[in-house]
This record gives C-alpha cells, sequence and structure tokens, in this order.
C-alpha cells in the first residue's frame, strides 16, 4: 500500500508545482484550474493509501518474501455474469440520443437505466449468476 | 523453491459450491454470452474486434482521402465530404481505435493476468464500459446517415467552428454525445484498470514486480482519470453553447473561444500519452521475451513512465502556440522534457535486445518497426516543441507526418501485441509467413506515406485541404503517399486473411514463446478465473523462474545484471514451432 500511496501524492505534488509555477508565469487561469484540480485528484485518494498505509500491515502482495499460501481464501465476489451492464448501456445510449433527436428518447432511456439500477441492487443482493 | 507450488487463492463464486471447482463454469453461449459476460477476457475480445473493426473503418476513410488527393483537382469526393471523412478518420482512430484497443482490449485482457487477479475489480463496471464504448461508436458513425452527414470541424471541434451557427445539424450533435458515451466507458476503465493494479495482486507481486506492461497500464489509468472528465466537462460546456444560449466559447456573449483549445488540449496531450504508453508497454514485453532477456532498466523504465506521465499534463498547449495567447517558453520547455524520459525507455529497449538472443518472430519485427518509426515521430515531435519551427511547421502537411508516424509505430506495436499476446486468449498461433509478409507491408507502407507528407509540409501544403495547386512536385509527393497507404491497406487485408487462415490451426499450448510474465503460466485460453495454480512471485519474471530455475531472475540491486544464457532447448522448442507451421502450410 505504501509504493501505491507514493506514487500519487509525489504525482500530485508535481503537479503543485507545476501548478504554483504556470500559474504565477502566465497568469492564464483554465490551465491553472485544471492542473490544481489535477493535484487535488491525486492528493484525494493518495493520502488515504497513506494514511491506511501507516495502520495496516503489509499485505501479502506488499511483502517481497510471502507464499501463495498467504494469499489464501476469499478474494471477493466476482459476478459470472449479468444483463444489467448492457441494459444500462442502452439506456444510456438513448439518453444520448435525447440530446440529438428529441427528448422523448428520454422515455426508454431513463426506463432502461432505472430497470438496471433495481435489477443490478436485487441481483447484488442475490448473488446473481456465476 | 521451485516445487512450492501452491495452491491458489479461493475465488469467491457467487455460488458457495463455485469454489470447489472453477472449470465446472457453464455459462450462457453465443450471442447471450456476449451480452451478459462479466470475465474481463470476453469483455476485452470483444473490446479488441470491435476497435479492430473501427481502425478498418477508418482505414478505409483514410484510403478515401489518400486517393482524392492523388490528382491535385481530385473529384472523387465533394469538398463537404472531404470535411466529413477527415473529421471522422480521425475521430474514429484516436476515438475509437487506439485508446479502445489499448486499454479496453489488451490490457483488459492481460493485466488481471499478469499480476494474478481472477478477474478485474469491478466486472459488472467493465461491461458497462464495453456498453458505453459500442454504443458510443454506434453513436459516432450514425451522422453518416442523418440529412446534414456527420460531424465536419476537424476532429478537434475548435470553437468558434463548432458552434449551432457554423456547423447545424445532427451531425456535430451526434459527434458530441458519441464522444460522452466513450469518454465514461475510459473513465470507467481507468478507475477499473487501477482498482485491479492497487487491490488485486498475487501474493509476492510487489509493485515493483509487475510487469512493465502493467505499469504503463497503471499510469495509462491514472491519466485516464485526470484527463477524461476534462473533455466531458468540456462536450456538456459545447452542448450547451449550441443549444442552450451559453456563450462560453463565443465573443459574442463574453464567452472566449480559445478557452475550448485549452480545455480539449489539457485532455487532448495527456490523450497522447494514455494512447501511446500501452503500446510502449507491449513493445517492452515483447523485446525482452524474444530477446530472452530480462527487460533492461526495469526501475528506469518505470521511473520514465512516470514521468511521462507526469509531465504530459504540463505540454497542451503546445498544440495552441500560433494563438499568441499561450506562455511559449513554459510549454516548449516542458514538452522538450518528455524527450528525456522517452529517449530512457529507447535507450533501454536497445539495452534489452543488446546481446540477447534475437528470434525476429513477427512479434519481435513489429515491436523493433514500432522503435524505428517511433524514433523518427519523436525527433520531429522535439522540433514542433520549438515555437519558431512551430510557427513554421503549424497546421502543415509536417504536422500530419509527425503525428502519422508516431500513431503507425502505435498500430505495428499493437500488431505485434496481437501477435504475441493472441495465441493466449484464442489457444491458437497466427501464421508466422503471413505474419511476416503483413509486418513488410505495413513497415514500408507506413515509411511510404509519411516521408513525402515530411516534405510536402516543409513546402507549406497545409492539412485538411481536399484540392490543391497544379505543382508536379506536390503531385508525385501525393501520389507516393497514396501509394504508402495502399501498402498500408494491403498489410491490414493480409492480417484479416491470416486470421482466417491460421483460426484453430495451430494450438498453441501454454508458453508457445518461453515467456517470462505470469500470463504464460496459466493455459491458453486461461480458465474462467485465469489460474489452477500460481508460482512463486520472487522477481518480475515468476514463470521464466519456475520454467528455468538454473537461471533465476536476480533481485534488483544485488549486483548481477541479470543476463542469462539461454539453454539450448527453448530455441529447439521454438524451431520446431516455426517447422511445424511450414510443415502444415
Amino acid at each position: 500500500m505504501r509504493v501505491e500511496a507514493k506514487i500519487l501524492l509525489s504525482l500530485g505534488a508535481f503537479f503543485g508545482v507545476m501548478c504554483a509555477v504556470y500559474w504565477n508565469w502566465s497568469l492564464e487561469n483554465a490551465g491553472g484550474v485544471m492542473m490544481f484540480a489535477a493535484m487535488l485528484l491525486c492528493f484525494l485518494p493518495g493520502s488515504y493509501y497513506y494514511w491506511w498505509s501507516r495502520r495496516m500491515k503489509a499485505r501479502p502482495e506488499d511483502d517481497p518474501d510471502s507464499t501463495q499460501r498467504e494469499g489464501a481464501g476469499v478474494v471477493g465476489a466476482f459476478p459470472g455474469s449479468s444483463i444489467f451492464p448492457f441494459t444500462l448501456g442502452m439506456g444510456a445510449f438513448f439518453v444520448v440520443l435525447a440530446l440529438v433527436f428529441g427528448i422523448w428518447f428520454l422515455v426508454p432511456g431513463l426506463g432502461l437505466a432505472a430497470w438496471a439500477l433495481l435489477g443490478a441492487t436485487a441481483e447484488g443482493r442475490r448473488g446473481g449468476h456465476v | 523453491m521451485v516445487d512450492l507450488i501452491t495452491p491458489p487463492p479461493a475465488f469467491l463464486d457467487d455460488d458457495d459450491h463455485a469454489a470447489q471447482g472453477h472449470d465446472e463454469h457453464h455459462g450462457a453461449t453465443g450471442i447471450l454470452k456476449w451480452m451478459t459476460s462479466t470475465d474481463h477476457k470476453v469483455i476485452g475480445l470483444s473490446y479488441t474486434v470491435t476497435s479492430v473493426v473501427m481502425l478498418i473503418i477508418g482505414g478505409l476513410f483514410a484510403e478515401i482521402i489518400r486517393a482524392q488527393l492523388a490528382s491535385p483537382n481530385g473529384t472523387l469526393v465533394s469538398l463537404a465530404q472531404y470535411n466529413e471523412l477527415f473529421t471522422m478518420h480521425g475521430s474514429v482512430m484516436i476515438y475509437l481505435f487506439a485508446g479502445p484497443f489499448a486499454f479496453g482490449g489488451l490490457a483488459n485482457i492481460i493485466v488481471p493476468i499478469q499480476i494474478g487477479a481472477p478477474d478485474m475489480a469491478f466486472p459488472r463496471l467493465n461491461a458497462l464500459s464495453y456498453w458505453l464504448y459500442l454504443m458510443g461508436s454506434i453513436t459516432m458513425l450514425m451522422g453518416f446517415f442523418t440529412a446534414g452527414g456527420a460531424a465536419n470541424f476537424g476532429w478537434v471541434a475548435y470553437a468558434p467552428l463548432s458552434n449551432s451557427i457554423n456547423t447545424p445539424g445532427a451531425g456535430a450533435d451526434l459527434w458530441i454525445g458519441g464522444l460522452l458515451l466513450t469518454g465514461f466507458s475510459a473513465i470507467f476503465t481507468g478507475v477499473n484498470l487501477t482498482a485491479t493494479i492497487f487491490y488485486l495482486r498475487a501474493p509476492g507481486m510487489t509493485m515493483f514486480r509487475m510487469p512493465i506492461f502493467t505499469w504503463n497500464m497503471l499510469v495509462t489509468a491514472i491519466l485516464i482519470l485526470l484527463a477524461f472528465p476534462v473533455l466531458t466537462a468540456g462536450l456538456i460546456m459545447l452542448y450547451c453553447d449550441r443549444h442552450f444560449g451559453t456563450h462560453i466559447f463565443s465573443v459574442a456573449g463574453g464567452g472566449v473561444p480559445v478557452l475550448w483549445q485549452h480545455i480539449f488540449w489539457f485532455w487532448g496531450h495527456p490523450e497522447v500519452y494514455i494512447l501511446a504508453l500501452p503500446f510502449f508497454g507491449m513493445a517492452t514485453e515483447i523485446i525482452a521475451v524474444f530477446s530472452k532477456k530480462p527487460v533492461f532498466g526495469y526501475k528506469s523504465m518505470v521511473f520514465a513512465t512516470l514521468s511521462i506521465g507526469a509531465l504530459s499534463l504540463g505540454v497542451w498547449a503546445h498544440h495552441m502556440f500560433t494563438t499568441g495567447v499561450v506562455l511559449l517558453p513554459f510549454f516548449s520547455i516542458m514538452s522538450l522534457l518528455i524527450a528525456v524520459p522517452t529517449g530512457i525507455k529507447i535507450f533501454n529497449w536497445i539495452g534489452t535486445m543488446w546481446r540477447g538472443e534475437i528470434w525476429f518472430s513477427t512479434a519481435m519485427l513489429m515491436a523493433l518497426g514500432f522503435l524505428f518509426t517511433f524514433l523518427i515521430g519523436g525527433l520531429t515531435g522535439v522540433y514542433l516543441a520549438s515555437p519558431p519551427l512551430d510557427f513554421f511547421t503549424h497546421d502543415t502537411y509536417f504536422v500530419v507526418a509527425h503525428f502519422h508516424s508516431i500513431v503507425m509505430a502505435l498500430v505495428l506495436a499493437g500488431m505485434g501485441g496481437l501477435y504475441y499476446w493472441g495465441p493466449k486468449l484464442s489457444g491458437y498461433l497466427l501464421n508466422e509467413k503471413f505474419g511476416r509478409i503483413q509486418f513488410w507491408f505495413l513497415f514500408i507502407g507506413t515509411q511510404v506515406f509519411t516521408f513525402p507528407q515530411y516534405i510536402l509540409g516543409l513546402d507549406g501544403m497545409p492539412r485538411r485541404i481536399p484540392i490543391y495547386p497544379h505543382s508536379p512536385q506536390w503531385q508525385t509527393l501525393n501520389d507516393w503517399s497514396t501509394f504508402g497507404a495502399i501498402l498500408v491497406g494491403i498489410s491490414m487485408i493480409v492480417f484479416v486473411v491470416n486470421v482466417g487462415f491460421s483460426w484453430k490451426r495451430y494450438p498453441a499450448g501454454d508458453n508457445p514463446w518461453d515467456a517470462q510474465t505470469l500470463e504464460w503460466f496459466t493455459t491458453s485460453p486461461p480458465p474462467h478465473h485465469n489460474f489452477y495454480r500460481l508460482p512463486q512471485i520472487r522477481s518480475e519474471r515468476p514463470t521464466w523462474d519456475y520454467n528455468h530455475p538454473e537461471h533465476r531472475t536476480l533481485a534488483h540491486g544485488t549486483g548481477g545484471t541479470g543476463t542469462h544464457h539461454e539453454p539450448p532447448l527453448a530455441n529447439a522448442v521454438v524451431g520446431a514451432l516455426e517447422h511445424e507451421q511450414d510443415h502444415d502450410a
């Protein structure tokens, strides 16, 4: 976890320095704001990982000498199949078509999206198909 | 040490009994499998096939463009159609082929296997990414079927050309909508890759033991997360300007047109590295494997990738030097600095090959072709980073030639990736003879179509023009360029023929290349959750260490250079494989 934190924090620090130099030198706002946001976007997860890395012992994947046995056990729940990504994707497609061809496309679009939302939630509670 | 093969961790399928037998996965088949699968390998394959189809569509646009330019007053397409063609050629190739092919296709398949993970971290989100990408592609191409035609303001959609007065019609809106969908798809893939790499590595797979391809995909994913939201925001602003009467990019209402360029290129230049870094990773893996050596300068390679990623956020306005409102020295210095980590990479690629036992397979030839073509594109990029030279060549064919050298280098590396990793996914090798024919057509075609464009650009031919003045020199150069484009087109036909010819013909086995990284430890194709067993991971080359205990990779910093003399056996295997193919063919 520590390496991950360091990568993000050092990227954020670099963007911070770059932002300070650029903004003070050019007085151009758009780029300054975007670089500042990039810095925050690195600091946010980076400081979270750093906070955790100081409070947990090294995971098997962070320990260069760990054996496969140490990682044995449940990793997480991985669904084997689900229709709802497709449903949500189609919903998003119709929402975009509503931006171009007419607002009525929102009816199938939001309908499919709502169906996907409810269905995926129910599937998550049920356990889904493998 | 070598016999210490331990069972892999149990991956919890949602059924309780599933942990007892992953191989007993019986899912849907056919179109229902394609629609419902959340397996990263199936999604990755869908991505790869879709993006290669996009490459062929974009390539057809390119051939039409080159046919139009074969004579000064070409009449193949109308001037309006020409605008649509170059816009959609750029859009399809950048948004719908190069990025999705790399981070949705090959990375989606390979990254989880390379780090010993059972799947991507968020399988359903991964499937959603694919559907957004596919529907975004269809949305963008639907423009051709509208009355006003497809988008025609160039793939960069500069304001005020892209506003509702200068570009009315549905084609432009479909372009914006399609880009919104593919943009979200890219963001979700970036989230997925980052979470997978941070949380699902196998025990012993520390960050500094990850293969270079996975490292490059991590940096790519971080860049996606930093850059794509900016584009999405910009597109929403553009849509509001077009339809809701806002004046963000129009002078009339107090807006700033050049703001669009700032937003677009703040995404656009990191995007160049989002496109390039995955292919750098592919070339690194291929060169190391076919030189039978570990990657030379592993850590410097990682830091070069990280610094390219970091610097890429500070160079966007080198696309805007001629607007006259950007800070020239800052962007020039930052752009020139990128040459340093890129140079380190090229040095390391050569160092990897140095005194290696090089096997010139198709994948290796493609990687070498990438190295050569990328070097040309990279060096001409250094010229463009200098404002005085950029003022002279801006918006000429010199720029077109520069970035086509770069992207054709990426196509070469991507083809190498297909020849190298295809057998892992399908279980079958591609024919090497066809592969070599394809390589030479692709490689020579690339040089023949870009070199004349460099000269044309220096001679002052602007980009995006459908007709040009009668001049014997310009016509000759354009004809050569068209000829090169035809050679590239033939290479794609050879590839399709090769896929058809080699279909289920040459069984690959688990590790046909005597490769080094974890994906070659599992079966070809891998089982449902990728591994039946995992080796101990003690270096960045676990499969090599397992297969060659007498030539184990030394830990970083222990004084060894890590070069190995190859036992004769591996090459004998490889030789037999080629022989077998010759025999079959």
